[in-house]
């Protein structure tokens, strides 16, 4: 048995109900992804507190783009190479858009513009004693 | 503020020669010191534009030209702005002339680069967002090229085929380009026939990376009035301006957008901000323009150009090209170079061979590929990490 780890420490919960990481300013209500608590980037309160947030688990596709060619290191690519999607998800109560792979068993030419989709787990790749986890984005439904 | 003039352009043909950078970067400082008429020795300033994958001497470009011309004294700066470098480093140049520092001034960019795709630095770097990116979502350069390409697709019902159509205009422009890399006559079926590099785009629609480089000779009016050029291009705006919090678009390399929680958002989107602070220091619009080379690292990307730009509103840049609006002897040609769909990409050097070729078409001096008449042109790019850069000249 593998043991699970995350492919990237910090970015993501790794529960029944993962969710991303980010940061938010205690003035501004400013959201920041990846997770940063050593600055704000928001111009009006560069010194404003931050906090980890949990952000929404579902957003609406913004746009998406499914690779066909196999990219170079440091992207573990399984072999032989497998076409991937990478889509664009809008995130209501936050206000912006976080990029993620699109879940592996999803269909690409199912997606629109305001598909509604949320987070899942998934694997990212594997060596002999580990399954290292990426977030990923899934259609609800 | 005041004009500065363009005394000479040179290139060296984009290819894959297999040499080092700084070979490319000689040949076309001499070219364009031989077209301004200007002995290398007179040159008080040489304003480099750094690549970053030929080691030490790409990071000190400036440096490096100098030295490989001759040392002479000249001052030189050095400018790193990831595709908007050239561009940078023409600004430091105009900075210093028109601060009275300098009167002539070289501006100069060369690169070699490797085959495939561009990827991040070698190195297990977790910290770096343009490693992450790769590592985490294989999101390569046109994985962002495809996100924005099926965004236009959806919202504005473009199709492949308009996609298409720009990689054939472009191919037709840049065929009896002689600094071009790619000279071949482009059908919408070779394009279709291509291979899906990052769907909804094909290879043919994606640029290359190519070696390659670009010069100019610029100085101050009075430089060039004192040595005989009474009506030299001149240019008219430099931008190159950051985004503007929240950066509401996806950008390279980034792995989401600023947050527009409870903050109004600006005025206009990053690429038209490039735009309207050229625009503003000119003092002309889009409907000045006589021609534009825009940065089409995909072929809808340059559609999103149009917008940005002003040739015309959200949504409405497929019909330009179906009506022919931006092919050589419609109403506003773009990229009569042939783009980068026909250069692919030389880093440092392509934002400075962008001028270079409005250049050419403000003197008369385009040849086949003239836009007649060109009065004011503009040049524009974006690159990673949040550079731009626009230019205007004008004659």
């Amino acid at each position: 048995m593998k043991t699970r780890v995350p492919a990237v420490d910090g970015w993501f919960t790794m529960g029944d109900e993962p969710a991303l990481l980010g940061s938010r300013g205690a003035e501004t209500g400013s959201y920041f992804f990846p997770k940063n608590l050593a600055f704000s980037r928001n111009p009006v309160a560069p010194t404003e507190e931050l906090t980890e947030v949990e952000l929404s688990r579902r957003g609406k596709v913004w746009s998406w783009a499914t690779n066909h060619y196999e990219p170079p290191a440091p992207y573990m690519s399984p072999d032989p190479f497998v076409p991937y999607t990478v889509v664009a998800v809008e995130l209501v109560e936050e206000q912006m858009v976080v990029l993620g792979p699109l879940a592996p068993d999803a269909d690409p030419s199912t997606l629109s513009v305001g598909t509604e989709v949320e987070v899942t787990l998934g694997t990212l790749y594997e060596d002999d004693d580990h399954e290292y986890v990426i977030w990923q984005w899934k259609p609800v439904n | 503020m005041e004009d500065i003039a363009v005394l000479g352009v040179g290139m060296h043909p984009w290819g894959k020669w297999g040499k080092n950078f700084v070979e490319y970067g000689v040949v076309a400082a001499n070219a364009a010191l031989a077209d301004a008429g200007v002995d290398w020795r007179d040159v008080q300033l040489v304003c480099g534009a750094d690549t970053v994958r030929n080691g030490y001497p790409g990071y000190v470009a400036g440096a490096t030209f100098a030295q490989a011309l001759g040392w002479q004294g000249a001052a030189v700066t050095s400018s790193y702005a990831a595709c908007a470098s050239g561009v940078t480093a023409l600004n430091s140049a105009r900075a210093q002339i028109l601060a009275g520092l300098a009167d002539v001034a070289m501006v100069i960019g060369a690169d070699t680069t490797p085959k495939g795709f561009l990827a991040p630095n070698a190195g297990e770097r977790g910290d770096d967002p343009d490693w992450l990116r790769f590592r985490l979502l294989g999101a390569t350069n046109p994985t962002y090229f495809g996100l924005y390409a099926r965004r236009r697709m959806e919202l504005h019902g473009a199709t492949q085929e308009d996609f298409a159509a720009v990689k054939v205009k472009n191919a037709k422009h840049g065929f009896e380009n002689p600094n071009a890399r790619f000279r071949k006559a482009v059908t919408l079926e070779d394009v279709a026939a291509s291979p899906i590099v990052s769907d909804p785009l094909r290879l043919l629609e994606i640029c290359a990376t190519s070696d390659g480089a670009a010069a100019m000779i610029v100085c101050s009016l009075d430089y060039a009035r004192a040595h005989g050029h009474t009506d030299p291009v001149r240019i008219a705006g430099v931008s190159t301006v950051s985004p503007t919090y929240p950066n509401t678009t996806i950008d390279l390399p980034n792995f989401a957008t600023d947050s527009a929680f409870g903050v109004s958002e600006p005025e206009r989107g990053y690429r038209a901000s490039i735009a309207h602070a050229a625009y503003e220091q000119a003092g002309v619009g889009p409907d000045d323009l006589d021609l534009a080379e825009v940065y089409d690292l995909s072929t809808a990307l340059e559609l999103d150009w149009y917008e940005a730009i002003g040739l015309c509103k959200p949504g409405e840049a497929e019909q330009l090209v179906r009506d022919g609006d931006t092919t050589i002897g419609g109403r506003i040609p773009v990229n009569p170079s042939g783009g980068l769909a026909c250069f692919g990409e030389a880093v440092p050097a392509q934002a400075i061979a962008q001028v270079c070729e409005l250049t050419w078409h403000l003197r008369g001096h385009a040849g086949a590929r003239q836009v007649d008449g060109a009065r004011v042109g503009l040049s524009i790019n974006q690159g990673l990490f949040g550079h731009g850069s626009c230019v205007i000249v004008r004659k």
